[in-house]
């Protein structure tokens, strides 16, 4: 198996031992080198897609930057990896930190970038501390500032810490929250490479995609576009959490079986339990059923050929005695507590979500309640101006279509008369606001 | 108001950024960090010496839901009951601090020493079921044992942690 980014190497993370690896050679070769647009057309050629969710291929990403020295680029590092289920990117501050700085370098040599960012959520504090630790070394060494290494390219990278909100994990609300204001998500157009952070050109790329850069600069795009599958090539770093006997982060290829993650890395479920549902890519993505889980390779072709997605390959395993019912729930009041509350439809609707799935808890819910949860999800869908709004959507709509009769257990039977069938349900009927 | 030596760190952090405005979420960090919360007095401070109105700052505050807009104990428990702690057992953990305390979520006991609030996940899922303590030191993989010693250990060894 490959290893791109969590390598086995003692001490990684101390600057001397990354350089004794081979560490900051990129750097070098890109600005002795090679020219900017040649770093951007080996990342192009790698065929690297982002790891925050999205898969949007990173290279022409960059190209979006406009050329030229008229405005301030930026680049933002977003590792606010609030996602439930994600918890890959401290494992890279804390494994592997200065692979991470070294592509942010890259990048940011790459757009022509003097200043960028590092977006981390509020509660990574030790993480935060161990990073801005890591920069300073960088800054001694003159592998950040001015100057560098006597090439005349200059470069700064800051941490800006979050404070307690998911939503800043959206590109557009990460700026908002750089700019000192609320994490409100942006109206797109315009994209963030025209009119980004202060109005300038910027580039947001996750912490994961970040840390690749380096070993495709050094071994070639081509090395890196035949790791795993072709379509999503390099590896990922999968958070496997929940009912597993080995719970952690592991880098392998994409494209590895799902069941061999479970069963031969992560030391099958626990208990020997039977599998219920799986979610693959933090909690927003689609559920599996066992039968997919059975089957399914990690990549996000694969996945999206069952109506998945690889998210931030957050896989939660959950076991044959999971309340589904009650896991919803929690979902649900995620996305409920999470959203900014600029668009009606999640704002509203997320409640709607929340307190239908608890009347159904509660042995309350009515057998249309089903269909009506769905009908608000598909509702909220599309409807907003950021992802949020989906992410809510997904895991209700999704769960209730693959595991109905677990929902269905919990509601009294009721004879589904015409009446019932044909009901126009008033969204006024909504019980009581849950006290938070 | 800031000492020199805070209005000078204030100048570094708005250096970093293109406006002042955008130097405010480090400089409300600074002052919880220091006085616990952020109150009313505190917002009016930054305020001027950020240069942005008080309402702007009030409606950041309330936002973010680490900026805590009341006091809380010295020592503020965050147990994680999102997904993945709770199919380990996130959950169970609250509801036995809660109980251990005699208090319930966002409540803090009457000699002011804990306070409990149950949160969304915090990125720690493989090491489920976690708590956090005042927004910074993670206690991962806890059992109701542990639990239990983490409480008497604060009991006993508070100034100390205070003074980390």
């Amino acid at each position: 198996m490959t290893k791109i980014i969590l390598k086995d190497i003692p001490d990684f993370d101390k600057i001397e031992v990354y350089e004794d690896n081979g560490g900051y050679t990129a750097l070098r070769k890109a600005l002795l080198e090679m020219t900017p647009d040649e770093v951007t057309e080996e990342v192009k050629r790698s065929n690297l897609r982002g790891r925050g969710g999205a898969c949007f291929p990173t290279g022409l990403k960059w190209t979006f930057m406009p050329k030229g020295k008229d405005k301030p680029k930026y680049l933002c590092c977003n590792g606010d990896e609030s996602e439930p289920g994600s918890f890959k990117d401290r494992e890279i501050f804390e494994k592997n930190p200065h692979q991470f700085i070294e592509g942010v370098l890259l990048a940011n040599y790459a757009m022509g970038i003097k200043t960028a960012y590092v977006y981390i959520r509020g509660e990574y504090y030790k993480w935060i501390n161990i990073l801005e630790e890591k920069l300073q070394e960088a800054y001694k060494k003159g592998y950040i500032g001015n100057n560098i290494l006597g090439t005349g390219f200059s470069t700064d990278i800051y941490i800006h810490r979050g404070a307690g909100a998911y939503i800043c994990g959206e590109e557009s609300a990460l700026m908002n929250s750089i700019e000192g204001k609320r994490g409100y998500p942006r109206v797109k157009p315009p994209f963030p490479a025209q009119n980004g952070l202060w109005g300038n050109p910027t580039t947001i790329n996750n912490i994961e995609t970040l840390a690749n850069i380096p070993e495709i600069i050094n071994n070639g795009g081509e090395w890196f576009s035949k790791i795993g599958e072709p379509k999503h090539p390099g590896t990922l770093l999968f958070g496997v959490s929940g009912h597993v006997n080995k719970p952690g982060v592991y880098e392998l290829e994409t494209g590895t079986p799902l069941i061999k993650i479970i069963n031969e890395y992560c030391g099958g479920v626990t208990g020997g339990k039977d599998i219920k549902m799986v979610i693959p890519g933090g909690s927003s993505m689609p559920p599996l059923t066992k039968e997919e889980v059975m089957s399914v390779k990690m990549d996000n072709e694969s996945l999206k050929a069952i109506g998945s997605s690889i998210g931030t390959a957050g896989v939660i395993v959950m076991n044959e005695d999971t309340d589904l019912v009650k896991i919803l729930i929690k979902i649900a009041h995620f996305y409920y507590h999470e959203s900014c509350g600029q668009c009606t439809p999640c704002r509203e609707g997320t409640g709607w979500l929340l307190r239908m799935l608890k009347r159904i808890d509660e042995g309350k819910g009515r057998i249309e309640d089903l269909d009506l949860l769905i009908n608000v999800s598909e509702n909220i869908e599309g409807n907003t101006v950021c992802a949020l709004g989906d992410a809510a959507a997904w895991p209700v709509k999704w769960t209730i279509r693959k595991f109905r009769s677990e929902f269905e257990k919990k509601i009294p039977a009721s004879p589904v008369t015409p009446e019932v069938k044909n009901k126009v349900h008033s969204l006024r009927h909504s019980e009581e606001p849950v006290k938070n | 108001m800031f000492n020199q030596e805070e209005l000078k760190e204030i100048e570094n952090l708005k250096s970093r950024y293109e406006t002042s405005q955008s130097a405010l979420l480090p400089v409300l960090w600074m002052v919880q960090e220091k006085e616990g919360w952020i109150s009313n007095d505190s917002i009016a401070k930054v305020a001027k010496v950020l240069d942005i109105s008080y309402e702007h700052i009030l409606g950041v505050v309330t936002f973010y839901t680490m900026f805590n807009k009341k006091k809380t104990g010295k020592i503020h428990l965050q147990i994680c009951t999102n997904v993945s702690c709770t199919l380990r057992g996130g959950y169970e953990l609250f509801k036995y601090i809660s109980e251990k305390l005699g208090i319930n979520n966002k409540e803090t006991t009457e000699d002011g020493m804990f306070t409990i609030e149950e949160v969304e996940c915090l990125g720690s899922c493989a090491t489920a079921p976690m708590l956090q303590v005042n927004n910074k030191d993670y206690y991962e993989n806890m059992s109701i044992e542990k639990a239990d010693e983490l409480i008497e250990h604060f009991k006993n060894h508070i100034n100390e942690h205070l003074k980390q």
